[in-house]
């Protein structure tokens, strides 16, 4: 009996099968599939209880891990520290507890790393920004993760992922495009002020926060890889992610990050003469060939 | 912008009826930098370089320009070219690459990060990661940095200009504030009514309104006081130089000794310093 | 926002190792359940919505009717239905008993 070749639907639809989803884990989980198998030890979790002081006082429960993981193991072998946050506590938001495990995580990583050597860092990013319950302090703890991203990313390459259910926000989307590489999936979403909060300032007519299609054609993870925001678009698929996480961090340290390129963005903002007729086509022209510099220094 | 005090120390912020082009930024540039050298394609980044006690500072400082093609940048907010144009300012400093590392001096009067759909396409948030990443390699290149909040200091505006410094001070002016977001729309996130939102903000001490509990969680390292924190006279001048100095001075001594971990935690912020301790207990795994 | 503290003293068998289940998300809960070093079973439960201490008793007293554990069980609570906190618990019980 000759096999018979299945049709290319039949493939699309067994691959679809086949993945398991990353968008549906929680960060714990996430943290834990993408290291090494075995490999996973989890710091300051749950059972430390280290929680927000601040929000049983406004009348909302803590959460014991505060919506942030952390999880030292291995990926390609070799030693990483994983930050995975939880959108589904507060948002993902950025509270003291919270953004201090990731400001000291990334500290730790370039001051004791792997017996003194600096470790390279993964962040899955899924927040909403500062949370406001905790305003100031979020603020400036959030502040606080990027001065830390910024001292890492000079030795070891800081790797981001915006898998996409709460997206990236806020002081978090400052974050985000500090990244030595950043993967985005299609469900992703990267900006810094979210659609409710350009509509209460600005007014419905500069953003309406009901319009999905509008939000997802600016902030989406599909467009911010066409203009060159985002490194990468995955799939959403644990493995996809996991290998794509391990070629970015084989990439080493790239010679220029996307922040230090002054010259290049001032030269291309200043040729946009009427920002009112600005729309995504023009964004894709504009910063064409601003993807991240090829050229990366292996470290 | 201004505020208004109320008799119970609380104060709302409203747009007063002078020339938009004028600013508590302008000003405190224009007075410790004298005459404006703002960037002819961005009027809306103002950057000149003065002496204070002796050496020459990198003034930097972000204003309202009624007329810029960006319309959401108009009342002073970091915008997309902004951002970039700080970034710019300062790192022509580093790039001087001499002795002597110029200290920068960010004067802070911000209503925000520009709030709009174009801004949001074009990236505003790598923008203000431009900035932020420009006065932290400014600070590891060994220049002293150094903020001075003359005005309100709002969100992603404030994380762009004004966080990264190693000295933060501040008018000690109801004028004067920090935070991660203006009222109104902060209610409307948290689905709060405007009053509940108040109510909270001022209950709850890293959510007040007020810059002094930014100096008592440590945000604000030091507040000044002034007879006018809008129209400053000689006498403001001459103590906001020399809090200028001395600031920078300290910064050159945490550059050359730099600080080692905090012993014990400030006393408003108690769960960080336990997140960093419990961090670094288990960093190198169970004891054997 | 409310603390609410039940006693099971009859559940005496050794809790192997501890367990942690769920997120305080909206409609959801998280569990910590590790041994209570003490004889019988003591749960914890931060609860986001007041005035419920007969529904949770009622789930809980099901719970320990067949999980025997001497547990100290912390629950923060953000709305959750008692089937989901039911779920979460034996979630957690089989997580301990891995």
């Amino acid at each position: 009996m000759n096999p018979v070749p299945p049709s290319p639907t039949a493939l699309a639809a067994e691959h679809f099968l086949a993945r398991q989803s990353f968008i549906e884990l929680k960060a714990r989980e996430r943290a834990e599939l993408l290291v090494d198998a075995g490999t996973a030890r989890e710091l300051a979790g749950p059972f430390d209880r280290i929680s927000s002081p601040w929000l049983a006082a406004q009348g909302l429960v803590p959460q014991a891990d505060d919506g942030v993981v952390i999880v030292r193991g291995a990926m390609n072998a070799r030693p990483v520290v994983v930050i995975s946050i939880e959108g589904g506590f507060q948002g993902g938001s950025m509270g003291e507890v919270s953004a201090a495990k990731i400001a000291a995580s990334l500290d730790l990583a370039r001051k004791v790393g792997e017996q003194g050597t600096p470790i390279p860092a993964v962040l899955v990013f899924e927040s909403g920004g500062v949370r406001l319950q905790e305003a100031n302090l979020g603020l400036a703890l959030t502040g606080e993760i990027h001065r830390a991203m910024l001292a890492l990313r000079r030795v070891v390459p800081v790797v981001g992922v915006i898998p996409g259910m709460v997206g990236c926000f806020g002081g978090m989307a400052i974050a985000a495009a500090l990244c030595s590489h950043l993967i985005m999936t299609r469900e992703g979403r990267l900006s810094l002020n979210g659609p409710e909060v350009i509509e209460q300032e600005a007014g419905p007519a500069e953003f309406d926060s009901h319009d999905r299609k509008l939000i997802w054609e600016i902030t989406g993870g599909a467009q911010r890889y066409a203009a060159g925001f985002a490194d990468e678009l995955v799939e959403d698929d644990v493995q996809t992610l996991a290998d794509a996480l391990r070629a970015a961090l084989a990439r080493g340290v790239p010679a220029r990050h996307r922040s230090e390129r002054v010259g290049e963005f001032l030269e291309r903002i200043a040729r946009i003469d009427d920002p009112l007729r600005f729309d995504s086509a023009m964004l894709r022209d504009l910063f064409a060939g601003l993807k991240t510099d090829e050229r990366h220094v292996s470290r | 912008m201004s505020a208004t005090s109320h008799a119970d120390g609380r104060f709302t912020l409203k747009t007063e009826s002078i020339p938009s082009s004028a600013s508590r930024g302008r000003t405190w540039f224009e007075a410790l930098c004298g005459a404006s050298s703002a960037s002819a394609t961005v009027p809306s980044v103002l950057a000149g370089d003065a002496d204070l006690s002796a050496e020459r500072v990198r003034f930097i400082s972000v204003v309202p320009d009624p007329s810029n093609r960006f319309p959401r940048v108009r009342k002073g907010e970091v915008g997309v070219e902004e951002g970039w144009m700080i970034a710019k300012h300062g790192r022509d400093v580093i790039a001087e690459n001499t002795e002597a590392k110029r200290p920068i001096v960010a004067i802070v009067d911000l209503p925000g990060q520009a709030f709009g759909r174009r801004e949001e396409m074009m990236g505003i948030f790598l923008s203000c990661a431009a900035a932020a990443d420009m006065y932290v390699a400014a600070r590891m290149a060994g220049h002293p940095v150094v903020s001075l909040v003359v005005g309100p200091a709002f969100s992603g505006g404030f994380l762009a200009h004004g966080y990264q410094s190693h000295r933060i001070l501040a008018l000690d002016d109801p004028g004067v504030l920090i935070h991660a977001m203006g009222q109104k729309a902060a209610a409307r996130i948290t689905r709060h009514s405007l009053a509940e939102w108040q109510q909270l903000s001022e209950k709850i001490l890293p959510m007040s309104y007020d810059i002094h509990a930014c100096a008592k969680l440590g945000i604000v390292h030091q507040l000044i006081k002034v007879a006018s924190a809008t129209a400053p006279d000689a006498s403001d001048l001459k103590r906001v130089r020399a809090r200028l100095s001395a600031a920078i001075a300290d910064a050159r001594e945490e550059i050359n000794r730099p600080r080692q971990n905090e012993t014990k935690p400030l006393r408003h912020r108690q769960a960080s310093f336990e997140v960093a301790q419990r961090l670094a207990e288990q960093w190198g795994g169970p004891a054997a | 926002m409310e603390k609410l503290i039940f006693k099971y003293p009859a559940a005496s068998e050794l809790v192997s190792r501890r367990a942690h289940v769920g997120v305080v998300a909206s409609g959801d809960m998280e569990v910590l359940l590790e041994p209570s070093g003490a004889p019988g079973a003591r749960i914890v439960v931060n609860t986001s919505v007041d005035g419920y201490r007969r529904t949770w008793k009622g789930v809980l007293d099901r719970f320990f009717s067949h999980y025997r554990g001497a547990a100290a069980i912390e629950i923060n609570d953000f709305g959750a239905t008692p089937g989901t906190v039911l779920l979460r618990l034996e979630q957690a019980a089989e997580k301990s008993r891995r």
